[in-house]
């Protein structure tokens, strides 16, 4: 398809340890047994309900933190 | 229909205006010639964080899923909230993985999953199944769209195909004409819509219905006077193992569909792909408090629109709104949900035209086609694939359509291995490849195939729940049918693999480079594909 060219640039990587972060969010919100009960209530929200909205934080936060630390890294 | 006159003016302004949208929408960041698959069809991939992330969201959190979601909290309780953490796996989940498709595609001036898996395994029939499977999961999602609208417009009093029709021709008037520029200007008044309603709703319907703790109760006191054994707003033992295998059967087949494909590489750099990831979790949530739309339905006693002695539960949540809400206010709710399905609806017909034009037409029928040819194929494709769309949900039971989306997201799994898996390893054998893809799909059939569903009437394809003790085993759990078709699938392909290799068979070339899949905006290689457009 492409004819390969000798451009040789930095080797950019997506290697980056925080990258293992990403594994929270995934792993968390599957484990049923954290928040499958209907007490304690938040703002009347059953424990179901709220922790997993709550998940949603997690995720941001894990997935920025590792967007931020991989671009420090060279990539972008 | 008189007394939803209000609602049907202010819906059918809105529509308008966003309809007009849609056409002026080619003029934007107005390229000087629209006549190539990067321009009409990824919308000349320039697209920044905003852009990326309006036109993504809006894509992924589609009309139906407003108006499907509720309505499943609203039937089954608990196990209709797996959209939640589905939505919140899925981009860790991707992360990694879309930022080396996008590379790749660029490099290599790819617009499809299938083109992809051409390049990478040297094999025009592994792209070809690929094309197909991301076909026929395509198609019937386009069909729901329409389902979301009719939703809409059955609460409003108006009835007969007509008023669908015409808005499906205004869609496929300004898709023709814009390509993706449509509906990623379209998403923005779409989504600004959705989350005001939503942000109303929340605080407005609660206080109505007194607090979230009576709504919660309600809908509990509901469920508990059900006998059905698997409904309540907490899972039980035998549902929790399918409450999990379909948030993550769902979060890995999300950006398989070919349309989600379309909306990342059409995302300026990396970048714009790393954000996004970081910032659509806001979407999701807005879809776990859209889910709970169906619980304040109970709360507040509405009863599904029955039509022809069923009762169509995707119409809880227009009802939920024209009761609720004064008029006017409900007509804007009720824009917001049929504005909400021509946006997935244009970007899905536009990605399924791709696949088409670049899989089948370029690879089968004419392999020196140029972009204009290509771009003029594809607007020709998204026509005729809208025009499907209509026509099934017009002449076959919309529950043909429901179920044939439920065996989309099963086999779209199934292409899991050679798209997502493929862009880490080559270690996979083509033949081993096209063997797990062949058994994965079969294996999915015939799950799927062997789920009964008395509330629906179905003997067969009544859901993915697939009861654990037809395979022998002594339990009543349920389990995702995709979930378990994929791991035959990955057998197989392993299997496939070492055989081959033993049997010393032939494999594709792989035309791609390590340093392809890293490549960034600015990078030389980028660059030059970008500006010579064209093999």
């Amino acid at each position: 398809m492409t004819t390969p060219s000798s451009d040789q640039r930095p080797a950019r990587s997506d290697r980056n340890p925080w990258n293992w972060l990403l594994l929270v969010p995934i792993v968390i919100p599957l484990i049923t047994a954290l928040y499958n009960a209907d007490q304690p209530r938040l703002l009347g929200f059953p424990l179901f309900y709220w922790l997993q909205l709550a998940f949603v934080a997690v995720g941001v936060v894990c997935t920025t933190i590792v967007y931020r630390t991989g671009r420090k890294r060279g990539g972008r | 229909m008189s007394e939803h006159i209000t609602e049907i003016v202010v819906f059918t302004i809105l529509f308008l205006v966003v309809s007009g949208m849609g056409f002026v929408a080619a003029r934007w960041r107005r390229p000087d010639d629209l006549a190539s698959l990067h321009e009409w069809g990824l919308g000349g991939r320039k697209f920044g964080s905003w852009v990326t992330w309006f036109l993504v969201g809006g894509d992924l959190y589609t009309a139906y899923t407003f108006v499907a979601v509720p309505a499943l909290l609203f039937g089954a309780g608990a196990m209709g909230f797996f959209a939640l953490p589905y939505t919140i796996i899925t981009y860790p989940l991707v992360f990694l993985v879309l930022i080396r498709l996008w590379s790749v595609s660029h490099v290599h001036n790819l617009v499809t999953p299938a083109d992809f898996v051409r390049v990478r395994f040297g094999s025009p029939t592994l792209a070809l199944l690929v094309a197909i499977t991301g076909l026929v999961a395509t198609m019937p999602y386009i069909a729901l769209q329409l389902v979301g609208i009719e939703a809409v417009l059955k609460t409003m009093g108006v009835t007969g195909d007509l008023p669908l029709i015409i808005a499906f021709a205004i869609l496929a008037a300004y898709t023709y004409q814009s390509g993706l520029r449509a509906p990623a200007l379209i998403a923005f008044v779409k989504d600004s819509l959705i989350y005001l309603i939503i942000l109303v709703a929340v605080i407005y319907i609660p206080a109505k219905l007194g607090g979230w703790g009576s709504i919660f109760d309600a809908a509990k006191a509901k469920f508990d006077a059900t006998p059905a054994p698997g409904d309540g707003i907490l899972l039980n033992p035998n549902n929790q193992l399918q409450y999990i295998t379909l948030a993550l059967g769902s979060a890995m087949a999300l950006f398989l569909y070919p349309h989600s494909v379309t909306g990342v590489l059409a995302a300026r750099n990396r970048g714009v792909v790393k954000r996004n990831m970081a910032a659509l979790p806001a979407y999701s949530l807005l879809l776990g408090l859209i889910a709970l739309l169906g619980y304040m339905a109970i709360a507040a006693g509405v009863k599904p629109i029955t039509s022809g002695g069923k009762a169509d539960a995707n119409t809880v949540v227009p009802l939920l709104f024209d009761k609720m809400f004064p008029d006017w206010l409900a007509g804007v709710a009720y824009a917001a949900v049929g504005i909400g399905a021509l946006v997935p609806a244009a970007i899905m017909s536009i990605a399924a035209a791709n696949l088409f034009t670049r899989n089948i037409y370029r690879e089968y029928f004419k392999p020196d086609a140029t972009d204009a040819q290509e771009a003029a194929v594809s607007k020709i494709a998204s026509l005729v694939v809208k025009v499907g769309a209509v026509a099934v949900i017009l002449m076959i039971d919309p529950q043909f359509s429901i179920d044939l989306q439920l065996i989309g997201g099963v086999i779209i799994l199934q292409t899991l291995p050679a798209v997502a898996l493929g862009l880490f390893t080559r270690w996979f054998h083509r033949a081993g490849l096209i063997a797990g893809l062949v058994a994965g799909m079969a294996a999915g059939m015939i799950l799927l195939y062997n789920i009964a569903n008395p509330a629906i009437n179905h003997a067969h394809f009544g859901g993915s729940a697939f009861p654990l003790s037809q395979l022998g085993l002594d339990t009543k759990m349920t389990i995702y049918a995709g979930f378990l078709a994929l791991i035959v699938n990955l057998a197989v392909a392993a299997a496939g693999t070492l055989i081959a290799r033993a049997g010393r068979l032939a494999d594709g070339p792989d035309g791609t480079r390590p340093s392809d899949y890293t490549a960034d905006e600015g990078d030389p290689r980028v660059h030059e594909i970008e500006l010579s457009g064209s093999h």
